[in-house]
């Protein structure tokens, strides 16, 4: 396997004070990689510099083995997909708003409905296609995002806590689904969360950031049963 | 004055047609400069936000004094011999109007979530892309701000008198009109010239309104 994305050497710096310091962390292709940390501890940072849309102060991000710079910020970012805490959806038809990012690529009509139709359907919100987004429920608001994310079949998929503010059942729910969607698409993916069970659930590989550094990357089991140092286990209430 | 007096429709066309300029103009102006505002980080911004929003206040006799000045035949721009033209009170009313959509255009765009803004860029927009959403987004504050800029121009008669002269078939609009009927002590016509006034007004604001509001239940 080979790395999809590498980050070398990355210092992200907020209001002049460093909040990310990461030595070296690669993403394997197809692999599902979950970033935990307490709040405050780098995470968002980390992911937004993936996805450059928060420049470092130093560092390199490499992409297909190849330095991510030799390409623009936007071709970089129509290879990834994005989804957030909150949905932040448009304020438009659940179909408009899945099909936004095909929109920006120019693909032709036919495609983007054949597209937003299938991610509807695999996400079980076909029936709320024609509905404004103003009056979704939390958690089908934050299934049109996932489908908004996939439909743009990126190489690239960046979670950030994408479920952290819906309540246990349906988190329990969407993370099922999450689940089987990923395995069935093999798409490399990054998966901000602060819960370790979500993390477990979904990932193959688990990075602990605390205070901006990477203390540990392994198998969930691995890293849980066998944290790498008092910090480490504090987190992981060992 | 009667309302079968062709004047009138005269009158009322120029009123409609330089305000009407004006506000577009004023679109122009403000639609990308408000964005910019609203979305830049540099230095001075606040200072521009102040200036902006100062704008918003002027009163209409200053700025028709301002641009008096300016196109007055001695002035820096008499040349142009615009002074007493439709186009002078083009130029004073989007004087006028350009900071009220400037101001509520940065408003609008600043209120909303600046995570917006992210999510767009990592859905594959590009920048140009972003802004428009961005507008879509904020569309009913936007038709807000346009209402303003045209309210605040198509009821101003001080900065359209000083530049405009008033003039007979030139340069009379609605509100410099009821201003001369009412000097002249003909309340009558004041009063129906001010009736019209407020009735294109309302009409306009209605029409905008059902727009804006056909959007907020969508």
């Amino acid at each position: 396997m080979s790395a999809l994305l590498e980050v070398r050497d990355l210092r992200v710096l907020r209001d002049r004070r460093p909040v990310l310091e990461i030595e070296r962390l690669a993403v394997e292709s197809g692999e599902v990689l979950a970033v935990v940390g307490p709040n405050g501890a780098g995470k968002s940072s980390l992911l937004l510099a993936a996805a450059r849309l928060l420049k470092p102060e130093r560092g390199e991000i490499r992409f297909g083995g190849q330095p991510a710079d030799a390409m623009s910020d936007l071709d970089y970012r129509r290879r990834i997909g994005l989804v957030l805490q909150e949905p932040l959806l448009l304020d438009t038809s659940v179909f408009e708003n899945v099909a936004a990012g095909l929109h920006f690529r120019h693909l032709p009509k036919e495609e983007i409905t054949r597209r937003v139709g299938v991610w509807l359907e695999r996400l079980g919100i076909e029936a709320l296609r024609q509905r404004p987004a103003a009056r979704l429920s939390g958690g089908e608001a934050q299934r049109v995002s996932l489908a908004r994310a996939f439909a743009l079949q990126p190489q690239l998929l960046l979670l950030d806590e994408p479920f952290s503010s819906l309540d246990a059942p349906t988190r329990l729910r969407l993370l099922d689904d999450l689940h089987a969607l990923l395995a069935e698409t093999s798409t490399t993916t990054v998966f901000i969360t602060h819960d370790l069970k979500e993390a477990g659930r979904i990932a193959r590989r688990v990075a602990v950031l605390l205070d901006g550094r990477l203390r540990q990357v392994g198998a969930p089991e691995q890293v849980f049963s066998a944290p790498a140092d008092e910090d480490v286990a504090a987190f992981l209430g060992k | 004055m009667s309302f079968a007096n062709p004047d009138v429709w005269e009158i009322t066309l120029l009123s409609l047609k330089v305000s009407g300029l004006a506000t577009a103009i004023s679109l122009l102006i403000g639609l990308p400069v408000g964005t910019g505002l609203a979305l830049g980080r540099f230095p001075g911004r606040n200072f521009l936000l102040s200036l902006v929003n100062t704008g918003m206040a002027l009163p209409p006799v200053v700025v028709g004094l301002a641009v008096a000045m300016a196109l007055w035949r001695s002035g820096p721009l008499g040349d142009l011999h615009l002074i007493y033209t439709p186009t002078a009170i083009v130029i004073a009313q989007t004087i006028i109007a350009a900071p009220v959509v400037t101001g509520l255009t940065s408003a609008a765009l600043q209120q909303l979530d600046p995570r917006l803004r992210l999510q767009l860029y990592g859905l594959g927009a590009s920048r140009a892309q972003m802004v428009l959403a961005l507008w879509r987004q904020a569309r009913l504050p936007l038709l807000a701000a346009l209402m303003a800029g045209f309210g605040s121009v198509i009821s101003e008669v001080g900065a359209s008198m000083m530049v405009g002269g008033n003039i007979r078939h030139q340069t009379r609009v609605l509100t410099t009109a009821i201003v001369l009927q009412t000097n002249m002590g003909e309340f009558g016509g004041a009063i129906a010239l001010g009736i019209l006034l407020l009735v294109i007004t309302f009409l306009i604001n209605f029409t905008l309104t059902w727009i804006q509001q056909r959007g907020a239940r969508r």
